[in-house]
């Protein structure tokens, strides 16, 4: 469970990931009385299943609201045979990957830009700080007037907030470059470009990984939010008409796909983290020392 | 040498911004578009749109809300993160399903409650709550789990137990992270908050703009669109002020420990 979303994995000592490398030879004699982690984690997915299986048949909750477990199951089950699902889940990947892939190209390239060099970071800082919080739903009716019900709609909301978890992560990351190898680049007769190659690139690439991740689940919450406000075609979309008729079950059911959806992206985006930088400190973990 | 030290840093604060607004300004003064408007239509428009009154009727509630979900997600976040944090057993029990339910993206959690809670206040507190919620716990679980041993073996040593040690232990041991959770919360929180009102509401500022849109109130739309971007850099400020305060020991720590 690594919480600390904004913390990249090479700066500072409290890297998410370094849980898994230290405490584990302590914890090792105890583990083996108790239940292995994997079958706990088991236990409580199904704890959960049955506790919703049950709460609709106490007085506590109708089960007009909260739909057994079994039928929410069914009516997942029944969306995998309907090719209109299977089309808004292209919709939803679509406006997903394209915005994602435009923001983190933007954000990169105007990160390291900015970054490197020090007169335009000093200027642009504090446009940075005033348009980042800036709520990216705040768009929506403009989305709205300008694209309608569109793609476009859903790539702007996207896009724009998308690209300031990017930009500002590569930002860090440019910062970080210890200055000595830049000193040494320099010397060495490297030019701007060999100096981004094969300095400043290698340096924040964590945390332009990390950006990347953050990017990634904040890109699939915009997407499903302009297909649930604005009405663009999508999985969002669905289950704003699912709740209007009144079908419970099948908004439940795509509730279920949207989360079963994050964890995916969220698995896939640790992965590409792990394989980009299984060559970084941090991913080696401490068995050298 | 000071003043001016301070006169070109206040120069590269404002530099941007301000040419940014002269730029939009100028580019847009002889606008006819119907959905651009001139800058200066639109903030001789913001004064007017935005009395006391209307900030009273619908942006006072906004807030309200959101101060009402988010203070829920903190205490019920907090107190489940230590509980969740502490004991490995139930952590390992939890960990897939919070997992899950933070995978959920928070809008389509609208729909739900309003089965639960209808389309008023409680059903805007208890969005902003439900989707606020998960990163503070999960931030909090993975800040306990992370208490230094050498501390927490002291504390045990020295018969530090119960309350005295959630207090002087683990709480500041955790805080850090806490806060990172509910700064990442926050963010979720003003998001909800449109969202909630855009969906079903009679005031708020999220149904104010989008009524705005609706009726092609166009200069109108822009000042809201304005305003809500204010407000979230304002809260954003506001955080990280209180945040500084509050956790000046950890930032002098952290920096202590980079000048060594």
């Amino acid at each position: 469970m690594t919480a600390v979303d904004n913390t990249p994995v090479g700066a500072g000592s409290a890297g998410p990931d370094r849980g898994t490398s230290a405490p584990s030879h302590r914890a090792a004699p105890t583990r083996r009385r108790r239940p292995p982690t994997a079958l706990l984690g088991v236990a409580g997915l199904v704890g959960l299943l049955v506790l919703v299986q049950i709460l609709p048949s106490t007085p506590l909750v109708s089960s007009r609201y909260l739909p057994p477990a079994t039928e929410i199951l069914a009516a997942l089950v029944e969306l995998l045979g309907d090719g209109a699902f299977w089309s808004a889940l292209g919709d939803t990947l679509t406006g997903w990957a394209i915005g994602l892939a435009v923001a983190v190209t933007a954000g990169i390239v105007l990160g390291v830009l900015i970054g490197s060099v020090p007169a335009l970071r000093a200027v642009t800082a504090s446009t940075i700080e005033f348009l980042r919080p800036i709520p990216s739903v705040a768009l929506i009716p403009l989305a709205v007037l300008l694209y309608g019900t569109g793609l476009e709609s859903t790539l702007l909301l996207v896009v724009y907030a998308a690209f300031w978890q990017v930009l500002v992560q590569v930002l860090y990351g440019v910062q970080d470059v210890d200055p000595v190898a830049d000193e040494t680049a320099r010397s060495y007769g490297l030019g701007r470009w060999a100096r981004i190659r094969h300095v400043i690139w290698p340096t924040s690439l964590p945390y332009v990984m990390t950006g990347v991740r953050l990017a990634a689940a904040v890109a699939l919450v915009l997407a499903i939010t302009a297909e649930l406000v604005i009405g663009a075609p999508g999985l969002g979309n669905r289950i704003a008409v699912a709740q209007t008729s009144g079908a419970v079950d099948l908004m439940y059911a795509l509730v279920v796909v949207t989360g079963l959806l994050g964890v995916g992206i969220n698995l896939i985006a640790r992965a590409v983290e792990r394989r980009a930088l299984s060559w970084h400190q941090s991913m080696r973990g401490e068995v050298i020392v | 040498m000071r003043a001016a030290g301070v006169l070109k840093r206040a120069g590269l604060v404002v530099a941007l911004p301000a040419v940014l607004l002269v730029v939009w300004w100028f580019s847009s003064a002889g606008s006819t578009s119907f959905y651009a408007p001139p800058l200066s239509k639109i903030l001789g428009t913001f004064a007017e749109t935005w009395t006391v009154e209307r900030l009273r009727a619908d942006v006072l509630p906004s807030l309200l809300r959101l101060a009402a979900g988010y203070a829920v997600a903190v205490l019920v976040g907090v107190a489940l993160g230590v509980l969740v944090g502490s004991i490995r057993t139930v952590r390992a029990t939890l960990e897939p399903v919070l997992e899950f339910f933070r995978a959920i993206p928070p809008p389509v959690l609208v729909p739900i409650i309003m089965l639960f809670a209808g389309i008023e206040n409680t059903m805007k507190i208890v969005v902003i709550a439900a989707g606020c919620v998960w990163p503070i716990l999960l931030n909090t679980v993975e800040g306990v789990r992370a208490t230094d041993e050498v501390l927490s073996d002291t504390a045990r040593s020295y018969g530090l137990t119960g309350p005295a040690r959630l207090r002087h232990l683990v709480l500041p041991a955790a805080s850090p992270q806490i806060a990172a959770g509910m700064r990442q919360a926050l963010s979720i929180g003003i998001i909800l908050m449109v969202i909630s009102e855009m969906f079903a509401a009679s005031n708020g500022l999220g149904f104010t703009i989008v009524q705005f849109q609706r009726t092609f109130a166009i200069p109108q739309m822009w000042t809201g669109i304005l305003l809500l971007g204010l407000l979230g850099f304002a809260l954003s400020v506001l955080f990280r002020f209180v945040e500084m305060r509050a956790l000046a020991w950890y930032h002098g720590l952290r920096q202590a420990q980079r000048s060594s």
